[in-house]
């Protein structure tokens, strides 16, 4: 009977959102325009109460700039969070103005749970200066659903310290897969508990990174069409078979299966982990909620990188929201996310409150006017050890990035098995994971057209 | 109508009690029964797709692993969680001292939260310093994966789960055993019966009723086992621990396709009546 309640709790939780609201009442614009209240999501939590006040400032701000307009807070941890997503959309508690991860983008706009808002894209003053690669990620069928925040490839995250400990050069991080063998053997030869590479294995979590490392050796996860599984191939293989090698003849990479993103991030948070594949917000995240060491972490380019999942999140507004309410929300969106030294992008502010600073984690603006204005702006303010995500930044620069394929969750969670078993079992047979796996995704593609 | 004032307060809290079944139980019951036949993103009004939910969740690759395991997890939660609480029920029985006191000691873990009691078994199964291995390693006994091997990983679950209920049906059991008249067990000695005779000729016919309602209410609960491969395994390695009850939750929200979530649980929903019906049959057959 605790099962179902459990069941229930997760349930009720899903389909409750509670709203904290911030903000007046506006009154109507000089304009005479009709006030317009809207609620945006992501206000941070009060844990963080610096970063909550921030956010704060930067809706009084707005609103004082944009007279008629109410803006109402939410505090949803996460900001996006699949179990509650439909359900506060159905009940109508999806707030105007929300953010969706790159991971997420097809199943939103594909279900229709996102307005087309190209009407409104002028709204965002830098819209031209985003990547177009990044931009074609929120359109489909020619229509824009989303204002991109946040863009990254995902790289080689490794602990400095570690590797110093083991008589590593932490200043010149493997650049092959045979290179983080051997450090990562090196590593764990460290004594107990220490682990040279870690990796995920369940919760969707395996068949993500399954999907980053096939697609950093040249291979994909289905064919040009979308139609057909693309991973039992070369590239696939030589994932697992570098994975299991690992696993199990170097005994790099502990006797713990990871599951969930927390898991890993905790595990390098511990400080006990060398390395793991990741995007530059690892260190932020690693930093600031699993109490990791700033100056331990490093984060380097893609071994021998052919092509890099693309990563970051976007801004998406409600698809009941009215024109003004549309509007309002993509003003809001373009003052707080979107404006080098506003919001997201004051990094003043942010050293100031000491936020770590300096982290390359957004590159979706590109080597555009405001691309640049935002990268001088946070090395000029960076509190980080910049140099330590140079080689990141220097190979990034050179690889290009590549979407997520077609019903990426059903395709990670086929994955997760291949990954888990050979994290799980010595004997486990790659032939035949890759193959089973393959069966039932082109299966799925084949179910779900 | 003297009658009928007289019973006012006993039909308010009838009706009192209709309200909240029909709002809490029958109505989600029906609103899931339409969804199961429905395409919905939650946003545009739903549509009708007559099987095709059906149809998704049994081309699922992991389906027919997660009724096995499901129904395996039964079976062996059934083997430890309705055996292992009526031993424990007769020995506190039998006992004459500090009967309060280890019955509170058997029901403890039901008053611990299942997610805390989830999270203690994470670190009690950790194959490196988890308590299980460290036991293991004292009797020199070659330390297990737990849940990270597909071999050991669903007989973990059961272990949490057999701990986290056994309190609830020990102490049912013992109330049953509590009303067995003692002169029964004495006519039964004075005949010669052995302690095992005395349970099998008297303790278990006398119970027999409360040991097939637990039997009833355990195969529903356990048959809808949730949190701890939520919580342990996520599934893994490998679905081992994939359950009908996760796969629903995965359906729904993981994927966001909520009809497949509403039919699968209809089928799980089909299987426990189909159950429960049979059970009901054999008890009034029993009984006659």
């Amino acid at each position: 009977m605790q099962r179902s309640t459990g069941l229930l709790v997760v349930t009720v939780l899903g389909l409750s959102a509670t709203a904290c609201g911030s903000g007046e009442p506006a009154k109507s614009s000089a304009g005479g325009a009709a006030p317009v209240s809207i609620t945006v999501a992501c206000q941070p939590a009060k844990s963080a109460p610096k970063e909550r006040q921030a956010w704060d400032d930067d809706v009084a701000t707005f609103m004082k700039a944009h007279p008629g307009v109410t803006v109402k807070s939410t505090d949803q941890q996460p900001c996006y969070d699949p179990k509650t997503f439909g359900p506060k959309l159905a009940g109508g508690q999806m707030e105007t103005v929300f953010v969706v991860p790159v991971t997420n983008y097809n199943d939103v706009i594909g279900q229709g749970q996102a307005l087309d808002i190209t009407p409104y894209t002028s709204e965002i003053k830098n819209w031209n200066d985003l990547r177009p690669d990044v931009r074609q990620l929120v359109t489909k069928d020619g229509k824009v659903y989303g204002v991109p925040n946040v863009h990254y490839g995902v790289g080689l995250v490794y602990n400095r310290a570690l590797f110093t400990k083991a008589g590593l050069d932490p200043n010149t991080p493997p650049k092959t897969w045979a290179e983080v063998r051997e450090a990562a053997k090196k590593i764990a030869g460290l004594g107990a508990g220490y682990v040279g590479y870690g990796e995920y294995s369940g919760g969707n979590t395996g068949g993500w990174h399954f999907t980053q490392a096939i697609y950093g050796r040249g291979g994909s996860m289905v064919t040009d069409d979308g139609k057909k599984a693309a991973f039992n191939s070369p590239e696939g293989k030589a994932v697992l078979q570098n994975l299991h090698d690992m696993r199990w003849v170097d005994n790099s990479m502990g006797n713990k299966l990871l599951v969930g993103w927390e898991s890993l991030m905790m595990a390098m948070g511990s400080g006990k982990v060398g390395m793991m594949l990741g995007a530059p917000d690892v260190v932020t995240d690693v930093v600031n909620k699993f109490k990791g060491s700033v100056a331990d972490y490093g984060i380097t380019g893609f071994p021998e990188a052919k092509a890099s999942l693309s990563g970051g999140e976007a801004y998406m507004i409600n698809p009941k929201a009215t024109p003004a309410e549309a509007k309002a929300g993509l003003e809001w969106v373009d003052f707080r996310f979107n404006t080098a030294g506003k919001g997201r992008f004051d990094f003043a502010r942010g050293k100031a409150l000491g936020n770590p600073v300096g982290v390359p984690d957004n590159d979706v603006y590109g080597d555009s006017a405001t691309g640049k204005a935002i990268k001088q702006d946070r090395t000029a303010n960076a509190t980080l050890p910049v140099a330590n995500y140079q080689p990141y930044v220097d190979a990034a620069a050179t690889i290009p990035p590549k979407a997520e394929p077609v019903h990426a969750q059903e395709l990670y969670a086929i994955l997760d098995v291949a990954m888990s078993g050979v994290l799980s079992r010595q004997d486990a047979n790659i032939d035949s994971l890759l193959s089973d796996a393959e069966t039932k995704a082109n299966s799925m593609l084949a179910t779900k057209g | 109508m003297r009658v009928l004032r007289r019973n006012l307060t006993a039909y308010g809290f009838l009706c009192a009690a209709l309200a909240c079944f029909a709002v809490f139980a029958w109505y989600p019951m029906i609103r899931e029964f339409a969804l199961s036949f429905q395409k919905t993103t939650l946003v545009n009004p739903p549509t009708w797709v007559g099987l095709d939910n059906f149809l998704t969740v049994v081309q699922n690759p992991a389906f027919g692993k997660a009724w096995l395991n499901t129904v395996e997890f039964t079976a062996l939660a059934l083997l430890c969680g309705y055996a292992v609480p009526f031993v424990m029920a007769l020995v506190l029985n039998e006992l004459r001292h500090a009967r309060a006191y280890l019955r509170f000691v058997v029901y403890l873990p039901v008053m611990l939260p299942p997610i805390v009691a989830v999270l203690l078994f994470r670190w009690f199964f950790d194959p490196g310093p988890g308590l299980f291995n460290q036991l293991l390693g004292f009797f020199h006994l070659p330390a297990l994966a737990w849940l990270d091997s597909s071999s050991t990983a669903l007989i973990s679950l059961v272990i949490v789960a057999t701990w986290m209920n056994m309190g609830s049906a020990t102490l049912i059991y013992l109330a049953a055993l509590q009303n067995i008249p003692p002169e029964l067990y004495e006519a039964a000695e004075l005949d010669g019966a052995g302690i095992f005779k005395r349970i099998r000729h008297v303790t278990i016919p006398q119970t027999r009723l409360i040991l097939l309602l637990m039997l009833m209410l355990q195969v529903v609960a356990t048959m809808q086992v949730f949190i701890e491969p939520y919580m342990l395994t996520g599934g893994g390695p490998e679905d081992a621990t994939m359950t009908v009850a996760f796969q629903m939750y995965q359906f729904a929200f993981t994927l966001q396709d909520y009809g497949a979530g509403g039919a699968l649980g209809m089928m799980l929903m089909i299987v426990l009546l189909v159950f429960a019906a049979f059970q009901l049959r054999l008890t009034r057959e029993d009984k006659a």
